[in-house]
């Protein structure tokens, strides 16, 4: 092979190779930009009032997000009594019963079909199902539909989990005669938890960021919505029409939201990702 | 258990046979409930039925899409596929200027981000040290944690002015004479669209392609290296060709998840529902307009065109996940096969 | 093949003979495995344990086992471990403290462990993990002790140390133990298995298995002429 070619293809080699290195700079330069971007607009806007106080009427400067956040605590919390029960033992039934055989096959089948269905679809469902019955928007059908988005997740990280523990483990607690149930509730369950709460966990969070289905379930509302059964307001929504609305001070706030939607999401992010890796350190 | 048995007492310790109403539930279900005991019985039953939610919910969900659209379906039938007009006002519907859109931006979306999701999983897995790779790509995956519309905002108030005031004019001075990019631009449009989608989706495609390209085994590339060859033709006739399968359901994956994206998409589209030429053009996509228009329909039969939208929708994105899961369904395969 | 009581009794065979299977059909471990089918009648003190409406559960109560490689529980700690097949049954003693101590002693771990009953199970080092598995099966008073190649996963001394200790416990407990290391089970048996391919090939007292077998196959095994 001539010398010519030969540096032809050590050129090629080291160009392709730096544009790949490129494409890295790239993505991970948007991700540190998005978060710079975020804390520099949103930081200054950040202040106490925010936290605690209602919106103010349309078009007047000032005012917070304190409604949005309780609501947003709200329809996690009705979120994660469908998602958590429901993921969780449906997960055991994977890891426990279902590992081979045709049901835990068209479960993880089914599983993975809802986890791909598109949030706003979720919202239709749950328009359909909750608020027309009802007649009115409501935490509750918001709840519902966050919940059922919630359930692919935690039911196969669950699984995985359980997965993780050692058979072995199972096979001494069944040696000292103790039955299959007790096994799973007071051996394997335990040892898998930290795992499933954190599967959990960012379930939660990721749910946390979702807007479309809540536009036509929890909706909105200026003010703060008593009890379960009344339009909702959240922090998600509240970035949208905060930031296609004309108001600069409006803008402000939604950076202001959208910077604490965001760090919470990374914080739980990292900290899970440092949970786990302890945990797979210790080989368990 | 302290007394040690002995044989004349065989027969008062044999344990007796557990029956009971639990036990006797489902016994032709034979193959799942073996159990011997009510608790595992309980616990078995219990937990299955808290797994056939997902299949319930599933079926539930078609069925309630299905009879909340059917007005529209009734009355439009297939035409409802590639009807260009989208007015309320005279209660026509069709849904050609969404498909467009939706097809259009996420198209887009995938040119952009699969070669350079690619590109980023090829440098993690065949370029970067295991204590470089490691940190990025958890990085990246924290990309794909962002909400949708945060990433939305980022969209309104930094993509859009750029788009407009960096972007289009060199376009137009290089490659203006081509009609995608012809025509007035301003911000907000597909183009705009399909780049912030790209960003979104890129975490999904690096990290599943980085996953399969790492799980290339070490004899392919020493094969290849053997041969004379240089790193990057090592990468690129024996490592991707390999892992084709599961980069190809990254790609899917990707695809799936830039078609369902609403918040973003409808916040820097421009949501008009027109089909045009140009790239800069304002469009529509199938999610934008459900989420715009669905508070504001006001006799059923909108609801219904919404809704319907909804379905289709819903067909596409599980045809496409299906598509991609087989994809990678078939890397696992593969690489099951070849562990020697 | 009978097992005789209060004796050591080893199962030896080369790789893949069936020992653990033979051993595993003795508690009914082996239904574990989803396609598990077994024939015949396994007597425990005179009674079938397979009988139709026997239960598993049960019998594994009166039989204890211990696994190839040490797994205590992780989430528990040393004394919890031990009490293990007493507090997961629901069955809370008042002597538990007693218990714990009587099989931590059984199992020649007392002393070793005794200021540090509180420590994680997965603390303690391979051999006495092993030991601390030994003392939990203990704790629940088995009328028969099974072990599956106890000591391989551990090092000499750890291994020279449960040898002693299954030398100890013979006087109390009936032991069958598996293993594939020949020179141990000459060392501390009383009787013999050869099992190849599935089957029984010989059952004799230890002395007599590996000094003049009677079966052609066990010496080749013995002597080293396959395995």
């Amino acid at each position: 092979m001539s010398e010519l070619k030969y540096r032809f293809r050590q050129a090629k080699n080291y160009v392709m190779f730096s544009i790949t290195f490129l494409c890295t700079l790239l993505t991970v330069g948007v991700l540190f930009f998005i978060l710079g971007y975020m804390v520099w607009h949103g930081a200054s806007s950040l202040n106490w009032d925010f936290f605690t106080k209602l919106p103010k009427p349309v078009g007047e400067p000032g005012g917070g997000m304190a409604n949005a956040i309780v609501g947003t605590g709200k329809l996690l919390l009705i979120a994660a009594l469908i998602g958590v029960p429901v993921g969780f033992l449906g997960g055991v039934y994977l890891s426990e019963f279902g590992r081979n055989n045709r049901i835990g096959f068209l479960v993880r089948y089914a599983t993975d079909i809802l986890n791909g269905i598109p949030s706003i679809v979720m919202g239709i469902f749950a328009y359909t199902v909750v608020v027309l019955p009802m007649r009115r928007f409501s935490a509750v059908a918001g709840g519902i539909a966050l919940g059922i988005m919630m359930i692919p997740i935690a039911l196969r990280s669950t699984e995985e989990f359980l997965k993780l523990v050692p058979n072995s483990l199972r096979e001494a607690s069944l040696a000292l005669g103790i039955p299959q149930w007790k096994t799973i509730i007071r051996v394997v369950i335990p040892t898998g938890f930290r795992g499933i709460l954190t599967g959990i966990m960012l379930d939660l969070s990721r749910v946390a960021g979702e807007t479309a289905p809540l536009l036509f379930t929890a909706f909105s509302n200026r003010f703060w919505s008593a009890g379960w059964l009344q339009p909702t307001a959240s922090l998600p929504v509240m970035i949208y029409t905060y930031s296609i609305a004309p108001y600069e001070d409006w803008h402000r706030q939604a950076w202001a939201a959208g910077l604490v939607l965001l760090m919470l999401i990374l914080f739980v992010n990292v900290v899970s990702r440092l949970v786990l890796r302890r945990r797979l350190a210790m080989g368990v | 258990m302290t007394d040690r048995p002995h044989p004349q007492n065989a027969e008062a310790l044999l344990p007796q046979p557990r029956t009971g109403w639990l036990l006797r539930l489902a016994p032709s279900l034979g193959g799942p409930f073996r159990e011997a005991n009510w608790g595992d019985r309980a616990l078995h039953i219990l937990t299955l039925g808290f797994a056939l939610s997902s299949f319930a919910l599933t079926a539930l969900i078609a069925l309630a899409l299905y009879r909340n659209s059917i007005l529209s379906i009734e009355k439009f039938g297939l035409r409802f596929l590639w009807g260009t007009t989208w007015d309320p006002v005279f209660e026509q519907f069709g849904a050609l200027p969404f498909l467009f859109g939706t097809l259009v931006s996420s198209g887009i979306a995938l040119l952009i981000a699969f070669p350079l999701g690619l590109g980023v999983a090829i440098f993690l897995s065949e370029l970067a040290p295991r204590w470089l790779s490691d940190p990025i790509a958890f990085l990246i995956e924290l990309l794909a944690a962002v909400p949708s519309v945060v990433y939305g905002l980022i969209g309104i108030f930094v993509l859009v002015p750029w788009v407009r005031d960096d972007l289009t004019p060199v376009l137009k001075k290089t490659l203006g004479f081509l009609p995608i990019f012809s025509g007035p631009s301003y911000g907000v449009g597909m183009l705009t669209a399909g780049i912030l989608l790209a960003v979104m989706v890129v975490p999904f495609i690096t990290s599943l392609s980085r996953e399969v390209l790492m799980a290339v085994p070490a004899s392919q590339r020493e094969a290849a290296l053997a041969l004379g060859a240089t790193r990057w033709e090592t990468t690129r006739m024996a490592v991707v060709p390999y892992a084709r399968s599961g980069v190809m359901g990254s790609m899917f994956l990707a695809l799936a998840r830039a078609l369902g994206e609403t918040m973003a998409v409808t916040m820097v589209i421009g949501n008009r529902p027109e089909i045009a030429a140009s790239l800069f053009a304002p469009g529509y996509s199938m999610a934008a307009v459900i989420a715009n228009e669905f508070t504001e329909a006001t006799y059923d039969l909108y609801l219904h065109a919404l809704v319907e939208i909804g379905l289709v929708l819903f067909a596409v994105t599980i045809v496409v996940n299906a598509l991609a899961r087989l994809l990678i369904l078939a890397v696992a395969r593969k690489s099951a096969e070849v562990q020697v | 093949m009978q097992i005789p009581a209060r004796r050591i009794t080893a199962v030896i065979g080369p790789s893949g003979c069936g020992k653990t299977t033979f051993i595993r059909c003795i508690n009914r471990m082996h239904e574990l495995v989803r396609d598990a089918k077994v024939s015949g009648k396994v007597l425990v003190h005179g009674e079938d344990i397979y009988a139709p409406g026997a239960d598993p559960v049960q019998i594994r109560r009166r039989i204890g086992m211990v696994f190839q490689k040490p797994n205590p529980f992780p989430t528990m700690s040393v004394y919890e471990n031990v009490a293990a097949g007493w507090r997961l049954n629901g069955d809370r003693r008042a002597d538990l403290d007693e218990i714990v101590e009587k099989g931590l002693r059984m199992a020649a771990l007392w002393d070793e462990v005794k200021d540090h009953l509180n420590k994680p199970g997965t603390s303690l080092s391979g051999g006495q993990q092993q030991r601390l598995c030994i003392a939990r099966a203990l704790a629940v008073n088995p009328e028969l002790l099974l072990l599956d190649e106890p000591c391989s996963a551990l090092d000499p001394i750890a291994t020279a140390k449960i040898e002693e200790l299954l030398y100890s416990l013979k006087q109390t407990y009936t032991i069958v133990i598996v293993t594939h290391n020949m020179q141990q089970a000459a060392r501390i048996s009383d009787f013999s298995g050869f099992f190849l391919m599935g089957e029984l090939v010989e059952f004799d007292r230890a002395q007599k298995l590996f000094t003049t077998p009677a079966n052609k196959l066990t010496e080749d095994y013995i002597t080293g002429r396959f395995g």
